[in-house]
């Protein structure tokens, strides 16, 4: 295990969680590359310590060898990244299209619930009071 | 298998235990009849109860077949496997005491269910009616028959909800739903409480099975717990003080199922695990005989003067019914075997008058069309055989002689007599609540079936009544013979009381029930409770102005109405805080909740690994720290283009770090993905507004970075301790030697994605394939809106032109600052 890489992997998810918890669509898409990007290196990191590239030669394959595995799921992982960041930014733009704007809304739905609750205390307290 | 060959083959052998298929069967019974009514009830009308009453005289018959071996002491048992796991197995086990509950169970089941075959006009509903009824019975069924606590719990809470749907059969009308929603919430949440005490009582002795726990029952502070919960499950369905108003109020139920549910079923559960836990648990937890005794005391006292303030005559029976449910928990809790004794006999006897009485009252109802003994008038002369019903059931509760009542009540005095001093204040307040008894009984009598005095001294003029057929009090008339005949001649009821007495307590052997003990104090006691009963009586209108006087005791309704409110606003309170409708609140709830609960099964991992360096090369730190400076830049950026270009550096940053750990191809696709992500950025933001709007406060950015680092901490403390957990040498060895051979490739995460792992990418292309989907359907459905002029006369909107050649920067920032 390298500690600089696993530094590396913890320093992308914490900016990448700052990010996410922005209400600003494009922030949270960055975020989430971020994370992306730390969540990769982690796949790797789990193969273990660097070695060399996994290619077979007439001789067979190298004596240190870095682990192939987590490379091919790391590999999957950055091309599906690619595509949720693709469709958030889609969904972005279609945001700006309809508010001008690509700012995460509160729920209507719950803010009406909350508001509720607390109508519904208000003549409550009075009579308690 | 031994034991059960020798038990079948060997009739005389000690090992009294008999197998039958039967009690099974009849359960089924039960649910199969309570499936086809519904659709029964449709071309047969109220003649489907008929049908439906065939479950319980089936099951009555077979008891009767039964009876003879079950009373010598020879219990019939079956058991199947259900769960086995858990423990649960469908064990069923009718014993004497099970052979007198089902006598009430269903032996008062048939005429209930007879009766209400005539007090239902024709109605759509019926079948449906039909049905829950006959769930009803067969769940109540179940739970006196069950050997295993986890079984009994299913078929308790079947009840519940059976009686649920029951009581509020008239949906129609807001009171009967109310007072069905309060039956449920109250006897729901105590079945709750008496399932974690089976838990406990199940775990401490290391078996579910009903019989087995009760033959050796467990100790120590579990058990007392365990006492505790279950008497809550007890007394919530036996309606006892503090948790007895929901009984009158079920009072909203069709005559019938308050018929079957005051005298047979739902309540007298409760009642039936008191009895058959307190021989057992008595002894054990220090506490039980007083608390049980002190709680069936009280809610005999506090049934019996809320009764004698009722105007409605069926709500005056169901306070009543409170009333000798806390006798009956009173006799039965103490745990005394004279008391046990006299406890079952009062059982069958309240079970045959109470049946009666609320038949009575029905009749009266649709005969006069009230239940307001203000309004009801000589119905003595227009009701005369209803009457002679009403009267001889109200004597069996009163304890006149020489009815079933009578007969238990004597023995019940006489069990406490003998107990001698200990008993002294449990016999004060029991002769005291059957005065009580005695008036209340009086006052339904008179209530229902007296001439009023009417104004001006002359008698009120006699309620126009419709006479009933004869059909409806047939069911009423045969429960009462019962009381007349097991009263006159209790030597009939002996053997039934005695076998369930002695199955509960085998001390009780030997008791007898007796109409005439002689001239004996227990008979003065009854003369002394049936005098100052007919003196409160008379007294009536001095004893109305003294409880008017007195300060009114909480009905138990308020104390539940207040309950249910404060939940409810407790629960306003809670969702209008977690449900705030903020996504970025409710992530961080999601957040912290990673941090507390796998952050902590972290901290308790296996630690660090062995193989810890601090860098691969030099070249790593430096690189390392370009992307974390990058990702802090794209984190503290306010402008869109700059935090995308800090994304794009982290991105180039980790390819080389791939290329470090030796990945060259992840590296190459990470350069292709990034560089086209960017463009992807680029096109996007050029219409959205430069620089980030600001609006979150200090607070909030606080709590976030706070978030942040943690969610950072624990993902590098797992990387680092996650490399620790591996136990097995890892499979890429195989995948190494056999990619050029088998697969074909030398480069062997190529050969894993097309070939060892080609199901991964097969599903990743999928994912990729849905998320262009959803781009273009995104992408097109804003043109398409466009092109309809739809945004063509909105200022804001670049024109397609300028969107395609124009300085990109300007036109988006001049949109956005307009907006901002």
């Amino acid at each position: 295990m390298t500690v600089t890489l696993a530094l590396t992997v913890g320093a992308l998810f914490a900016f990448g969680t700052y990010l996410l918890l922005q209400r600003t669509l494009t922030r949270v898409v960055i975020g989430l590359g971020l994370m992306g990007h730390g969540a990769n290196l982690l796949l790797l990191l789990a193969g273990g310590r660097a070695g060399d590239a996994p290619f077979v030669s007439d001789d067979g394959p190298p004596a240190a060898a870095a682990d192939p595995l987590p490379q091919a799921l790391a590999l999957t992982a950055i091309v599906i990244t690619f595509g949720v960041t693709a469709f958030l930014l889609a969904l972005a733009y279609r945001s700006w299209q309809h508010t001008h704007d690509d700012d995460v809304e509160d729920d209507p739905e719950d803010r009406r619930i909350a508001a509720l609750a607390s109508e519904e205390h208000t003549p409550a307290r009075q009579g308690e009071s | 298998m031994p034991g059960r060959l020798v038990g079948d083959l060997v009739l005389t052998a000690p090992a009294p235990l008999r197998r039958s298929a039967a009690l099974l069967a009849l359960l089924g019974l039960h649910a199969v009849l309570a499936g086809a009514a519904p659709v029964l009830g449709r071309r047969l009308g109220p003649r489907v109860l008929l049908v439906c009453a065939l479950a319980p005289a089936a099951t009555v018959a077979w008891a009767l077949a039964r009876a003879g071996g079950v009373l010598d002491g020879r219990p019939v048992t079956e058991v199947r496997p259900w769960v086995g796991e858990l423990g649960v197995e469908l064990a069923f086990r009718l014993d004497g005491f099970s052979l007198l509950m089902v006598a009430l169970v269903s032996g008062i089941g048939v005429p209930v269910f007879v009766y209400a075959w005539r007090y239902f006009a024709p109605r759509p509903d019926i079948g449906r009616f039909a049905g829950l009824l006959t769930a009803f019975a067969g769940a109540m069924l179940g739970v006196v028959l069950t050997d295993n606590l986890l079984v009994l719990y299913v078929c308790w809470e079947l009840t519940s909800i059976t009686s649920y749907l029951l009581i509020g059969f008239d949906d129609t009308k807001a009171p009967a739903r109310a007072a069905a929603l309060q039956a449920l919430l109250i006897t729901g949440a105590g079945g709750l409480a008496m399932l974690a005490g089976f838990v406990l009582l199940g775990q401490a002795a290391g078996t579910y099975t009903f019989s087995e726990i009760l033959a050796d029952p467990p100790t120590g502070t579990t058990v007392g717990i365990a006492a505790a919960l279950v008497l809550a499950g007890a007394f919530t369905k036996s309606a006892q003080v503090p948790f007895h108003s929901w009984l009158p109020g079920a009072m909203a139920a069709p005559t019938p199922v308050s018929a079957y549910l005051h005298s047979a079923t739902m309540v007298k559960a409760g009642v039936y695990l008191i009895a058959r836990f307190a021989p057992a648990l008595a002894p054990v937890v220090g506490w039980w005989r007083p608390v049980v005794v002190s709680v069936g005391v009280v809610t005999m006292l506090v049934g019996g003067l809320a009764a004698l303030r009722q105007h409605d005559v069926k709500l005056l029976l169901a306070h009543g019914t409170v009333s000798q449910l806390g006798f009956l928990v009173a006799l039965f809790g103490a745990g005394w075997e004279e008391a046990t004794f006299a406890a079952a006999a009062l059982l069958l006897a309240h079970g045959l008058f109470k049946a009666t009485l609320f038949m009575t009252v029905g009749i009266v109802d649709h005969a006069a069309h009230t239940r307001d003994l203000r309004q009801l008038s000589g119905l003595h002369a227009t009701l005369r055989p209803v009457a002679v019903v009403a009267v001889i059931a109200t004597a069996s509760m009163a304890g006149l002689p020489p009815f079933l009542g009578f007969v238990a009540k004597e023995a019940g005095l006489e069990a406490l007599l003998h107990e001698g001093s200990s008993a002294t204040l449990v016999l004060v307040g029991i002769v005291a609540g059957s005065a009580l008894t005695v008036a209340y009984g009086a006052r339904y009598v008179w209530g229902a079936f007296a001439t009023k005095p009417g104004r001006a001294g002359a008698p009120m003029a006699a309620t126009p009544v419709e006479p009933p057929g004869a059909a409806i009090l047939a069911p009423a008339v045969v429960l009462t013979v019962a009381t007349v005949l097991l009263g006159a001649v209790p030597a009939l009821a002996d053997p039934l009381v005695e076998g369930a007495a002695t199955s509960l307590d085998p001390r009780v052997e030997g008791v007898h029930l007796a109409l005439w003990h002689g001239i004996t104090v227990a008979l003065g006691l009854s003369v002394l409770a049936v005098t100052v009963g007919v003196a409160l009586f008379v007294g009536r209108d001095r004893m109305a102005r003294l409880q008017a006087a007195l300060p009114r005791t909480s009905s138990g309704t308020e104390v539940y109405q207040a309950t249910l409110t404060a939940t409810l606003r407790l629960a306003d309170r809670v969702t209008s805080v977690v449900q705030s409708g903020s996504l970025p609140r409710y992530l961080q709830v999601a957040l912290v909740t990673l941090l507390v609960l796998p952050g902590t099964a972290l901290l308790s991992g296996p630690g660090l690994p062995d193989d810890l360096a601090i860098a691969e090369s030099p070249l790593q730190v430096v690189v390392a720290a370009l992307v974390v400076g990058a990702a802090l830049a794209a984190a503290r950026s306010r402008r869109r283009f700059a935090a995308v270009l800090c994304l794009g550096g982290v991105g180039y940053g980790v390819a080389v770090l791939f290329v470090i750990q030796g990945a060259p191809d992840l590296a190459l696709t990470q350069l292709l993905v990034e560089t086209l992500a960017v463009v992807i950025f680029v096109l996007v933001l050029r219409h959205l507004p430069e620089r980030f709007s600001e609006t979150s406060r200090r607070l909030s950015r606080l709590s976030r970075a706070a978030v942040s680092a943690g969610v950072g901490t624990f993902v590098a403390a797992f990387a680092l301790i996650a490399g620790a957990a591996r136990q097995e040498p890892a499979v890429s060895g195989e995948h190494l030697a056999r990619a050029l051979p088998d697969g074909g490739g030398r480069n062997v995460v190529n050969v894993i994605l097309v070939d060892f792992r080609g199901l991964d990418t097969m599903g990743e292309i999928t994912v990729l394939a849905v998320a262009a989907l959803g781009i273009a359907s995104l992408v097109l459905s804003g043109r398409s809106e466009r092109t309809a002029g739809l945004a063509a006369h909105d200022p804001d909107e670049p024109a397609p032109a300028t969107e395609a050649d124009g300085p990109v920067g300007a036109v988006s920032s001049a949109g956005g600052d307009r907006l901002g």
